[in-house]
């Protein structure tokens, strides 16, 4: 079997073996983006040199017989909104374009320390605003399955990566489904963990209260190991959460329900919803009770009101976040001829530096920030947020973790919502409730649509440090799915 | 809910420090005024008995010991910048006077 085609825990037992050595499983990987990233365009950065560099240190170190973590030696895939010292980080925006940071993320930091490779930066929606990754000013990333169809955003560089070979793991961020989104609808597992419980240290700030990284894998169980290298508490991160990481890789390892409660979320279906999305949710369901698991419909009354409040909150917190990009300290300055102001300077550079979904945002921001709007729009949106988490608060005294279809439809073609904002955030509408509570939540591949042959996402949402939970159920609902269908569903991609 | 004017996004705009052209307040009125009119809708459940929520967890502040710490020299620091004089961000006037 070639390399790429390996999980990340298969590759880290290969190296430890001996077998084969961690450079000619990151050359392997290069080779394989020389190949279809043409097509894919899920990097931005390819870092051929440093990820060579980097794999050959890991044997070096495993040579002089180092104990090294699990993933040491594996390739990574990391999101351009990560800084990096020794890589552009651009955000997906021109105002950064070039930009190299002076200091790491504490996720790259982690990352590196757990010896993973780190490949190079993915595309991304600029700044993380958006669910297609046309919000790029790179161009779009085009979806393995079909390469005229998205690849879901914003980590849409991160999810299209894993989905085609070309890592085995990457990076994202996940502020109103931007991991999960993308892990549906490319046929890939995404996490988003509790927020807090990974740093945001060195993450480009869209929305601060809602930010989180998380993993992308092709199984759950990478996506565990993955999870537990980077997460954890960071002095550097004020909202990080002081507590150990949850037991995600041993939930993962288990993977069992028997006696466990599954609420369905009564509000996330019929209309508007994808008839091919909610017969794989179905029958989704129907296996988790086969497999043992009491399934009961759970309301969450105020969840159809996440979305509003989201676009409400979202944009408010990014336009006083991107205040910092002023064309003053780093980035880029337009101009600056002499006879202009610092205003004036600023004005013209956040003009052409950022792109159209970005400057809708800081301007809804601003609009419901605004003196006289502040308490109808922010406000209220403030106090959604607060009947979300009570809604969530009451369903986890009835179940153990609530299901739903992670989106509404399949991957749509490219252009179809470019136009059309409220189309488009429409994306998001199942996976918003679990980052205004702070929830933890996982997507994981349940089948293909058959009106389109495209995959279709099972979101598994858990309560506020029951992550562990996610992968729990996400492990125990692959194994069936993969005994059912004779291998993955990545496997019956078309091939690139 | 009254729709977003033309004007209304040229307040927005300057408010934003964003330079846009005339060409573009018109789409930009159009858009938002869409998204506004659907996002309104938070007040149907925003009842006065609901406290408001800014974070997901429930923290209250978080402090260090004041403890001085390696960080960046002034050339790291100003590695990026687009303009540097004597070991400073050169900027353009920021005041109100003629250059």
């Amino acid at each position: 079997m070639s390399l790429t085609r390996r999980t990340a825990a298969e590759l880290g037992a290969l190296m430890a073996s001996g077998e084969v050595s961690a450079v000619e499983v990151a050359q392997a990987h290069l080779d394989r983006i020389a190949e279809v990233d043409g097509r894919v365009n899920a990097f931005l950065h390819v870092a051929a040199e440093s990820a060579l560099e980097q794999a050959r240190a890991v044997d070096a170190r495993r040579a002089a017989g180092e104990e090294l973590g699990p993933l040491a030696g594996v390739p990574i895939a990391h999101k351009d909104v990560f800084t990096t010292k020794d890589m552009p980080t651009t955000a997906g925006s021109k105002i950064l374009e070039g930009y190299r940071p002076p200091y790491d993320a504490t996720v790259t930091a982690r990352l590196r320390e757990a010896g993973l490779v780190i490949l190079g930066k993915t595309n991304l929606d600029e700044f993380a605003m958006g669910s297609s990754t046309e919000n790029s000013a790179y161009g779009p990333t085009h979806n393995p399955w079909d390469l005229a169809r998205i690849p879901g955003g914003s980590s849409g560089g991160s999810s299209a990566a894993v989905a085609s070979y070309q890592a085995p793991l990457s990076t994202g961020t996940d502020t109103g489904g931007s991991i999960r989104q993308p892990a549906a609808v490319t046929g890939i597992v995404g996490m988003k963990p509790t927020y807090g419980g990974s740093s945001r240290y060195g993450v480009i700030a869209f929305a601060s209260s809602l930010d989180t990284p998380g993993p992308f894998a092709r199984n759950v169980l990478d996506a565990a190991l993955l999870h537990e290298a980077f997460s954890g508490h960071d002095v550097m991160d004020t909202t990080s959460i002081h507590s150990e990481v949850p037991p995600v890789v041993e939930a993962a390892r288990r993977g069992d329900v028997a006696g466990l409660r599954v609420g369905v979320v009564k509000e996330f279906g019929g209309e508007g919803y994808q008839p091919g999305v909610l017969a794989r949710f179905r029958e989704a369901v129907e296996l988790l009770e086969s497999l043992g698991a009491k399934v009961v419909e759970v309301s969450c009354p105020t969840f159809t009101y996440a979305l509003p409040a989201y676009y409400l909150i979202a944009p408010s917190e990014c336009s006083s976040n991107l205040a910092r990009f002023d064309g003053m300290r780093y980035g880029l300055r337009a101009g600056d001829d002499g006879t202009r102001s610092a205003e004036e300077v600023m004005a013209l550079t956040r003009a052409q530096g950022f792109g159209p979904e970005v400057k809708r945002r800081i301007m809804l921001g601003t609009y419901a920030l605004s003196s006289g709007y502040y308490d109808a729009y922010y406000g209220s949106a403030q106090k959604v947020r607060t009947l979300i988490a009570r809604d969530f608060e009451a369903a986890f005294h009835q179940v153990d973790v609530l299901v739903s279809p992670t989106t509404p439809t399949t991957a749509f073609p490219i252009g179809e919502r470019a136009d059309d904002p409220m189309a488009m955030y429409l994306a998001d509408l199942c996976t918003i409730p679990a980052n205004l509570a702070g929830n933890a939540a996982i997507s994981v591949p349940c089948g293909l649509a058959d009106e389109d042959g495209l995959p279709v996402g099972l979101q598994i949402m858990a309560p506020v440090l029951g992550d562990d939970r996610c992968y729990r159920v996400g492990a125990a609902i692959e194994k069936a799915l993969e005994d059912r269908w004779g291998g993955s569903l990545l496997s019956r991609a078309p091939s690139l | 809910m009254s729709a977003i004017t033309r004007d209304e996004v040229a307040h927005l705009a300057r408010l934003s420090r964003l330079a846009l052209a005339d060409a573009e307040l018109d789409h930009y009125a159009t858009q938002l005024d869409a998204i506004i009119g659907a996002v309104a809708r938070v007040a149907e459940v925003a009842t006065d008995d609901v406290p408001p929520s800014s974070h997901a967890l429930p923290l209250t502040n978080v402090y260090r010991p004041d403890e001085t710490r390696p960080s960046l020299t002034p050339q790291q620091a100003l590695a990026a910048a687009p303009a540097v004089e004597d070991d400073r961000f050169r900027v353009p006037r920021i005041l109100g006077e003629e250059a």
